[in-house]
């Protein structure tokens, strides 16, 4: 291994681009934000404590989980079970990037992973599987889908009713449609077709049967053993045959 | 244990959730660092970052509702049709606000 240089520049100017690059996406994430502050102050939490948990937190679907679990008391531990079962995804997410993330120095490395989200990483994810390195839709996107979270919530806990059944718009389906756009624009390749047919298989079986919100993790892991004994041939074939 | 959801109490337990997420953000890098990549696991970290994508929105459509479906399933011919994420996903979302109008 060489010594560790750190050669990935961050660029000003293509953080910018990708913060304008993932604005209309967050605008519906300003949607979800709301229906969060709505539902948070619904289960008796203060306008700021919400605006606080939207600020640190920064995780959609487990603050919608933790709330629906707040009362005069709350039990710990489900909550941190709960908590990172759900946001598991963010250990896989965070572990797809390394290649890249390796050639950043160690504080800035953990500074972006503050942002990681689905949408960021997806784009940055995708892009990377296309031969192109982009960090910088880490930060710039991260910011705009941050604060557009934390204005859909201050929304939501203001003006609760601004938007009362955001599913009736099929709002609640922007981030799976998104995901599937950036899946579907990637690389499609026998060996990933079967990947991905693993990976449904696996994710639909936890699903059922495995705790709940543990699905995503185990249908992302049976994906990537298709990729760990079946490996791309075209591009390694001639100079790293045998044993890696 | 349990927590009163007082004003230092519902502090705690904001302050609880943050550091999993934390953890969760920085645990899957932290792993990495000390992992020599060879070319497989390579293989696996990049075949794992798509299977990501499927594994949420499979069990999405299979427990969703009609409106659900018709997303998905317009956002994905549209996208193999076109190549443009934005009009797949703006179609995926007209599709379900359309099918939850109309049944």
């Amino acid at each position: 291994m060489s010594v560790a240089s750190y050669a990935y520049q961050i660029q000003p100017h293509k953080v910018r681009q990708e913060f304008f690059r993932l604005f209309p996406i967050s605008l519906f994430v300003v949607a979800f934000g709301a229906a969060f502050g709505l539902a948070a102050t619904q289960q008796g939490l203060l306008p700021l404590e919400a605006m606080l948990m939207s600020t640190t937190v920064f995780a959609g679907a487990s603050q919608f989980a933790a709330t629906d679990m707040w009362g005069t008391e709350v039990s710990v531990l489900p909550l941190i079970a709960v908590v990172f079962a759900i946001n598991s995804r963010h250990l896989l997410m965070g572990a797809s990037l390394y290649p890249m993330l390796k050639d950043v120095a160690p504080l800035k490395r953990y500074g972006l992973l503050l942002f990681l989200t689905d949408a960021n990483w997806a784009v940055s994810a995708q892009e990377y599987q296309n031969g192109r390195r982009n960090l910088e839709v880490i930060l710039g996107g991260g910011l705009v889908l941050w604060l557009a979270w934390l204005v859909g919530t201050w929304l939501g806990v203001y003006f609760g009713g601004v938007l009362q059944n955001p599913k009736s718009l099929g709002l609640d389906m922007v981030l799976g449609c998104f995901l599937l756009a950036m899946a579907l624009g990637g690389k499609k390749s026998p060996r990933v077709l079967v990947a991905w047919g693993v990976a449904a298989l696996a994710s639909l079986a936890a699903w059922k049967w495995l705790p709940p919100h543990t699905h995503v993790v185990a249908g992302a892991l049976a994906g990537g053993l298709i990729g760990y004994f079946w490996l791309d041939q075209p591009q390694h074939a001639e100079q790293e045959e045998g044993p890696a | 244990m349990t927590i009163e959801t007082t004003t230092t109490g519902v502090l705690a337990l904001i302050a609880i959730m943050a550091l999993v997420t934390l953890i969760t953000r920085f645990g899957g890098v932290f792993a990495m660092s000390f992992v020599r990549i060879s070319p497989r696991i390579e293989s696996f970290i990049n075949t794992m970052a798509s299977s990501v994508l499927i594994a949420i929105v499979v069990p999405m459509a299979f427990s969703g509702d009609a409106g659900a479906v018709a997303a998905l399933s317009v956002t994905a011919v549209t996208m193999l049709a076109l190549r443009k994420p934005l009009p797949a996903i703006g179609a995926g979302i007209a599709a379900a606000g359309l099918v939850r109008y109309l049944f």
